[in-house]
């Protein structure tokens, strides 16, 4: 696992001084997952024999000394809501089960370009659904720190993976905090990027206004890195934005003097745990003492966030997940009677509970007789809360609190319960609904799991939020705790 | 407004869900749970505000209309549940 610990520049100084093979460290990561997956599950399906050839043509590659690309030989986890050509794609639903892409996700083509190598594909809650990857229909994933607890979701797969070593990195997909809070209870780096910045296209679509595809790292340094390969300009994604990509690395300065950070008093106050708060806190002072400077700010909306994200993501869903009728792809029900028959039977035994609850929830919503009540009422309030951040961010650099108002929950604690299950979205789903950057860094723990500190930038302003990150990880050792497997 | 198990009924209809007895009970408490929950947006004044369905200015994206290759018909039907003849099979529409 300490091959994994290390940052990208020292692997790769190690693979140019011939310390180190690419097929090593794919090897490395393959007997990682041999080791540690009966106890974490953190994977739907592998792709060794590919990795393992393709370590082999890398390392031919490393021997001729040609140029290479950014990401070079690190063993990779795919979230399984991202589609690679002839690597089965399920979304962890049984609808998918036997899906198997016919092209690569754009942002699976750009690691292809980066030269990083593809290792497996990662568990989730189903169609992204979720927050602790108990309604993954195949297996939930275990938080490493501690297997009785949840590892978060929907990307719990991802973030598990990274912080049980089975990866060097992996890319999740963040709907409503599904990068930043499974980072968080996993004690990783979690990064959402601002809408638009990554493409979507071949990310099997949850909620399109909200999704994002970004990086689940060890250290800061590393998601800059990984962000730098995914970002840009897609013709393929009608969302994606066309703007300059900076250079994320050499914004990692380590000086944070002067920057003016707000702290929403509505992340700090009612439910939240207060060994959060406490941790949260200490982080501040560490940037007090760096030379930037906190003050309370308010996002007065902050409460009518909950009720807003699970109607536009539900509504959003119910029309994406349309396209899942047993006609194209997926599992085809037996024994249809008729057309619309192999459409009801394909979906009912294909979608697990949460899923088909979103979609009645999203259906109802967007219902003649109801739309302006629900829908339309719900997207004049996500501008409200949109507006909240312009405000804040009008006199602030960044934004930072928590990224959950807990630690990791137990498995099965909440299910049953969708609402409470909702409410642990509280501080991610106003910084989605914004559509703006923020990344979740480790920053303390209770009774051994993890705490994630949520850092919250300007539209395309991922450079400072790095920045933060970078020096708050420069000047701490949380990053650096690993869990006992 | 409260939902009944008939109003499920016709949603589950509507989004061409099968549900059995326990799941429409079970969806009808949990959904007017959530919907009594999503009531309080009401408490807020928003006649003057315009709603947002995307945070990025970009309307009507575009591109030239030119040929391009679609996919192989060979690889589409890869995951076709069944086939004939090129074509993806379906049961009859119309019976």
């Amino acid at each position: 696992m300490a091959l994994f610990d290390l940052r990208l520049q020292d692997v790769h100084n190690k693979l140019n001084n011939k310390e180190l093979s690419v097929s090593e460290l794919v090897s490395a990561s393959y007997a990682r997952i041999a080791e540690t997956e009966p106890a974490i599950k953190a994977f739907i399906s592998l792709n060794e024999e590919n990795a393992r050839l393709q370590a082999s043509e890398l390392d031919k590659l490393l021997q001729e000394g040609g140029e290479r690309g950014l990401l070079f030989g690190l063993p990779a986890g795919i979230k399984d809501n991202i589609v690679t050509e002839g690597l089965l794609t399920t979304c962890a639903s049984q609808f998918l089960s036997n899906y198997n892409p016919i092209y690569d996700a754009t942002a699976v083509r750009k690691l292809k370009a980066a030269q990083s190598v593809t290792i497996g594909k990662l568990n989730m809650d189903e169609f992204a659904m979720g927050g602790s990857n108990e309604n993954s229909s195949f297996y939930p994933t275990r938080n490493p720190w501690n297997t009785e607890y949840v590892p978060g979701g929907s990307s719990g797969g991802s973030a598990a993976s990274v912080a049980a070593g089975q990866v060097y990195f992996s890319l999740g997909s963040d709907t409503g905090g599904s990068i930043r809070q499974p980072a968080a209870y996993c004690g990783i780096v979690g990064l959402k990027p601002t809408y638009g910045l990554v493409s979507r296209f071949g990310l099997v679509a949850f909620a399109s206004s909200l999704d994002q595809i970004g990086p689940l790292t060890k250290n800061v340094e590393d998601s800059a890195y990984v962000l730098q390969a995914i970002a840009g300009y897609d013709a393929g994604d009608s969302t994606s934005a066309n703007v300059d990509i900076p250079d994320y690395t050499s914004a990692l300065t380590g000086d944070v003097k002067g920057l003016r950070i707000g702290v929403p008093k509505e992340y700090l106050g009612e439910g939240i745990d207060p060994r959060v708060k406490e941790a949260v806190l200490k982080a501040l002072a560490v940037y007090e003492s760096l030379g930037a400077t906190w003050e309370e700010v308010s996002l007065p909306h902050t409460e009518y966030a909950i009720a807003t994200y699970y109607l536009l993501a539900s509504s959003e869903a119910s029309s994406n997940l349309a396209r899942f009728d047993g006609v194209r792809y997926g599992v085809r029900a037996d024994n249809p009677s008729n057309l619309i028959d192999l459409y009801r039977k394909s979906r009912s035994h294909g979608f697990g509970p949460e899923v088909k609850r979103r979609i009645m929830l999203g259906t109802y919503a967007l219902s003649s007789g109801y739309y302006d009540a629900y829908y339309l009422k719900a997207q004049k309030v996500r501008t409200l809360i949109k507006q909240d951040f312009d405000q804040v961010f009008s006199q602030y650099d960044l934004i930072i609190g928590p990224t959950a108002p807990t630690p990791a929950f137990r498995i099965g604690e909440q299910v049953g319960d969708p609402l409470t299950m909702y409410l642990n979205d509280i501080c991610t789903i106003p910084v989605s609904l914004a559509g703006i950057p923020a990344i979740s860094i480790p920053c303390g723990s209770a009774e051994g799991l993890p705490i994630g500190l949520q850092i919250i930038g300007k539209p395309f302003d991922e450079s400072t939020v790095l920045r933060a990150a970078h020096a708050f990880e420069q000047n701490t050792e949380h990053h650096k705790q690993r869990p006992q497997l | 407004m409260s939902i009944t198990t008939k109003d499920v009924e016709h949603v589950a209809n509507l989004a061409r869900l099968e549900l059995s007895d326990s799941e429409k009970s079970q969806f009808t408490e949990q959904l007017n749970a959530i919907l009594k929950y999503a009531e309080k947006l009401n408490s807020l004044d928003t006649d003057n505000v315009e709603p947002t369905s995307h945070v990025l200015p970009i309307t009507n994206v575009m591109r030239e209309d030119e040929e391009r290759p679609s996919l192989p018909i060979e690889k589409v039907l890869l995951n076709a549940p069944d086939e004939e003849d090129g074509q993806i099979k379906v049961p009859a529409v119309l019976e």
